[in-house]
């Protein structure tokens, strides 16, 4: 949201980031977080605001590939940084394996956590490393869920992972 | 039966939508020139405004209006999501005001602002001066009980919304005439929905003079009529539009942002307002789960048969009724139809306090009986020196057992064959031999609870639904419901109903997923574990009626009467060949088409259900207590579930799952904490309320007795909610096994379970020293 002061002056910052691919430039209030950009003035709503002080882990983006939460997170640190949201997850109108996997593993409900849980997984699937259970547990505590018990979720973030490393075995070296 | 689309795990017709984050739930649209709306709440819980001055506000820059309580209508209404009743008598309380001068609890809404921006907003609430009178208030039930006490609602002068109970046999007679009588008190505490989703709304005046509302809601045409009632409009004058939700659990079925968002937008002459609580807000200001003390007394012969039942009820609603006076009365009626108790009397009393409100939360008041009820047989059982399981299964009722209040009869009763299966799965006899003789610091312990719960509320209230389906050109279909899909699934289940009926694939049923007043059918909403049940019944006619006309224009291609033939994978058939005979889109494009004939097809019905079927169930759970830290651990958990014939698998599943969990965390970590000395929360958000995380989460094991209920469609019955009822007492029945400590209270978190232990003598000595 764009903010001013009582004297309609706020301390303002030209932001360049890039947002899932393209370039933005913007011009911000130094004030504003992350969440509120990408939301309210470029129009990301696949960004959730659950509580607007980092303990849900609805409003997670990916910065240079780290989940972060946005809500918390300045906007002018993003300066110079490349942001990944959820609308910048499938390509040409195809599904990323991992939101795939969430689709086929039933791993949505209401879908407002998916987003942030999404990201989660792709970060840990791009990281190339292997987890164990516990460890995808771990990874994904960030993310408050109320509606699935986040039963089908470890199996979606489970079959996500064993899917990608299946596919590195099958690459030719 | 033999179905194609029934039964079978239909991919949710949303997912793609909410996974590629497509998915607008209210706060995602954005209108031109939108304004924000915020809220000046009491810092005291009892206390009469004497001055609000909001002259500095309204002078703010940015700021467009300020609402004090006498800018609005002195228009008491109710807020609870049922449908409306024609009988006066069975009205919900109407003991609410869209803002007061009269704050009743922390957090309760005396002023608002509406301004360009957040910080101006926030900024103005600074400047509303307001002096309190600030009253004594009262915090527990017992209190708000006492001669003298503080009232909070100048007609309900003892604080009691209700204390409207039912009974039937003869109580005290069958405990004069008992072998044994029993008795025991059990405590819930408060705990939240916590949906992830904030309470959210915006509103707008359209070009008509008609307000608009978007609301996250599970009952638009409730809203849209309270909306109306609380501003004293015509209904019709209101439209609500509920998009995706981010969870409601029962928090949603009630109206709470919806009225003073339409009255902000009008103090701002129609421009659009957005309100959207802060968390924090959502915690105090929206509703809460009852917390209730139960005192059980109960009579039994020698060999565990129960012969009468006395439960007396104190439920703790808050500031406002809500749905406060319907919930105990409600979750008392759950039991009748599981054990068969020739006496009981049922004594609710519902209270008001001066703590935030507490409302519909998924199983209505059944958690909490159930926690109290099935941790009482464990209790008889143990003095009995009887089985459990045993005790349960002596006292079941029988198929064809008809309530002797409600009328409602058991067609289905698949609890035997559930207690069967879920000891199977835990393997109850095995562990329960290797967990005899346990001396160590991890002791192991496995308990189990049954319950019973109802699809939908008849013959309590009304059980209206609406459904309207167009055939397309192609033989696909459109179809709409007034049921809300909050998460739950609801609309493919819909889907997928209609596929069956019409012998077509899934895919070629489009939902219209939105629910707009104006345009969708009439229908009560997401609440009671209705919508596969009550509004399932309403799809099915609509999709029979079409399948019948399809049939009709059919007969004009193929001079077969109707009843020869029958829809199969899109192709019309005759029947008794298998034989296709023409395509569903040709009679799709006859019915738009044809130069004479022409009348697409098309049903817009209604069911007015005027029946029930009960669900049941069972937890089975194996917990693992640390002895020294007090600490609980769920090792192994099975939720068994009859609930007729499961539609779609996979979300079934998925409703177990998350019930389980929410009744977990009662059992184990949640519950709302507030200073007794001046009603202020004390854990109103995420870091301090102990919402259970995925690492507090154990595997949560379903499974299912598909039984078939003649009462519902393709034999199903109510499950949304009945996972959140069983596993809390099992839990606690299971710590009881483990350690033989018989707790009367949730949650069980580590610190109680210590403290228990030390008073109980369990901690060695030397812990005691350490503390």
């Amino acid at each position: 949201m764009l903010t001013k002061n009582a004297a309609g002056v706020a301390a303002r910052k030209r932001l360049s980031m890039t947002v899932n691919g393209r370039a933005v430039e913007i011009e911000i209030d130094i004030r504003e977080s992350l969440l509120d950009v990408l939301r309210d003035r470029l129009q990301f709503t696949g960004v959730k605001q659950g509580c607007s002080v980092g303990e849900c882990g609805a409003c997670t983006v990916l910065l240079d590939g780290t989940p972060v939460n946005s809500c918390i997170y300045l906007a002018a640190w993003a300066h110079g940084k490349t942001v990944t949201t959820i609308e910048g997850i499938a390509q040409d109108g195809k599904l990323s394996p991992v939101q795939e996997a969430f689709v086929e593993e039933g791993a949505i409900q209401c879908g407002f956590c998916t987003p942030g849980l999404v990201l989660s997984t792709t970060a840990m699937v791009e990281s190339g490393h292997t987890y164990t259970h516990d460890e995808v547990r771990r990874e994904l505590s960030g993310h408050l869920c109320r509606c699935t018990g986040y039963q089908k979720i470890v199996e979606a973030a489970e079959r996500a992972l064993r899917d990608a490393e299946s596919a590195v075995d099958e690459s030719p070296v | 039966m033999d179905h194609k689309v029934v039964g079978k795990s239909a991919q949710r017709l949303d997912a793609v939508a909410k996974v590629t984050g497509r998915a607008k739930y209210t706060d995602d649209f954005f209108e031109r020139g939108m304004l924000v709306g915020k809220v000046l709440r009491s810092p005291h819980a009892h206390a009469l405004v004497t001055r609000i001055d909001a002259s500095k506000a309204k002078a703010l820059p940015g700021v467009v209006a300020v609402l004090t309580p006498q800018d609005l209508p002195q228009i008491k209404f109710a807020t609870a999501g049922h449908p409306w009743s024609l009988d006066p008598g069975h009205r919900d309380v109407e003991d609410r005001l869209i803002l007061t001068d009269k704050a009743r609890f922390v957090g309760d809404a005396i002023a608002a602002v509406v301004a360009e921006d957040l910080l101006t907003a926030d900024k103005a609430l600074h400047l509303i001066e307001v002096e309190y009178e600030v009253l004594p208030h009262v915090l527990t039930a017992e209190d708000a009980m006492k001669e003298g006490a503080p009232v909070l609602h100048e007609n309900r002068p003892g604080n009691i919304v209700s204390s409207f109970g039912v009974q039937f046999g003869d109580v005290e007679a069958e405990f004069q005439a008992a072998d044994q009588v029993f008795e025991g008190d059990y405590e819930t505490s408060i705990v939240q929905h916590c949906h992830i989703e904030s309470m959210s709304a915006f509103a707008f005046v359209d070009t008509d003079g008609r307000i608009v509302v978007n609301s996250s809601t599970q009952i638009p045409h409730i809203v849209r009529r309270i909306v109306a009632q609380a501003l004293g409009l015509p209904w019709g004058r209101v439209k609500v539009i509920k998009p995706f939700i981010g969870g409601g659990f029962g928090n949603k079925q009630d109206v709470v942002v919806e009225p003073l968002t339409a009255a902000m937008s009008l103090a701002a002459g129609g421009r659009p307002v957005r309100y959207c609580m802060n968390r924090e807000e959502v915690f105090i200001d929206t509703r809460t789960r009852h917390g209730m003390k139960l005192h059980l007394k109960t009579a039994v012969s020698n060999e565990g048969v129960l012969k009468g039942i006395h439960v007396q009820v104190l439920s703790n609603t808050g500031a406002y009724a809500s749905h406060g006076h319907s919930i105990a009365m409600s979750a008392g009626g759950k039991f009748r139809p599981l054990y068969d108790f020739r006496a009981i009397k049922y004594e609710p009393k519902t209270v008001y306090t001066n703590l935030p409100v507490a409302g519909a939360m998924r199983g209505y008041g059944t958690p909490q009986i159930f926690f109290a009820l099935e941790s009482h047989l464990d209790d008889i059982a143990r003095k009995l020196e009887m089985d459990p399981i045993e005790l349960r299964q002596k006292n079941l009722i029988k198929v064809g057992h008809m309530d002797p209040l409600t009328k409602n009869v058991v067609r289905s009763f698949g609890i035997p064959e559930c207690i069967a299966k879920g000891m199977e799965l835990i393997h109850w006899d095995e562990k329960k031999k290797a967990h005899q003789q346990q001396t160590g610091p991890r002791r192991r312990g496995l308990g189990m609870a049954c319950f019973a719960y109802a699809s939908g509320t008849h013959p309590v209230a009304l059980e209206l639904a609406g459904a309207r389906i167009v055939m397309n050109q192609d033989g696909s279909v459109t179809l709409q419901v007034g049921a809300t899909e909050i998460g739950q699934g609801s609309d493919t289940v819909f889907a997928q109903i209609t596929a069956e009926t019409l012998g077509i694939p899934v895919d070629m049923v489009h939902v219209v997923t939105t629910q707009d007043t104006d345009i969708t059918p009439f229908d009560s909403g997401a609440y009671a574990s209705r919508q596969t049940f009550v509004t399932g019944i309403a799809v099915r006619k609509a999709a029979l009626e079409v399948r019948q006309k399809a049939l009709e224009v059919a007969t004009r291609r193929t001079g077969l009467p109707p009843a020869e033939m029958d829809i199969r994978d899109c192709m019309i058939v005759e029947a008794s060949l298998g034989r296709a005979v023409c395509s569903l889109g040709d009679v799709a494009m006859d019915s738009y088409y044809d130069r004479i004939l022409a009348a697409p097809i098309t049903s817009d019905t209604s069911a007015n259900v005027r029946i029930n079927a009960m669900s049941y169930g069972v937890t089975f759970v194996e917990v693992e207590v640390d002895m020294e830290t007090g600490k609980v651990e769920v090792t192994e958990l099975w939720n068994v579930h009859d609930s007729g014939t499961i539609i779609n698998p996979k979300l079934a599943e998925g409703q177990v799952h998350g019930g389980v969990s929410m009744s977990l965390g009662a059992a184990l970590l949640e519950q709302m904490l507030f200073d007794p000395h001046t009603g202020k929360p004390l854990n109103n958000n995420f870091l301090d309320y102990k919402l259970p995380t995925i690492l507090d989460t154990p595997k949560i094991n379903a499974a299912f007795v598909e039984t078939f209920d003649a009462a519902g469609t393709f034999g199903s019955k109510s499950l949304g909610e009945c996972p959140t009822i069983s596993p809390a007492p099992a839990v606690r029945n299971a710590v009881l096994d483990a350690t033989g400590v018989a707790f009367h209270k949730i949650p069980l978190y580590p610190q109680v379970v210590f403290e228990k232990f030390r008073e109980v003598g369990l901690l060695a000595e030397r812990s005691v020293e350490h503390v």
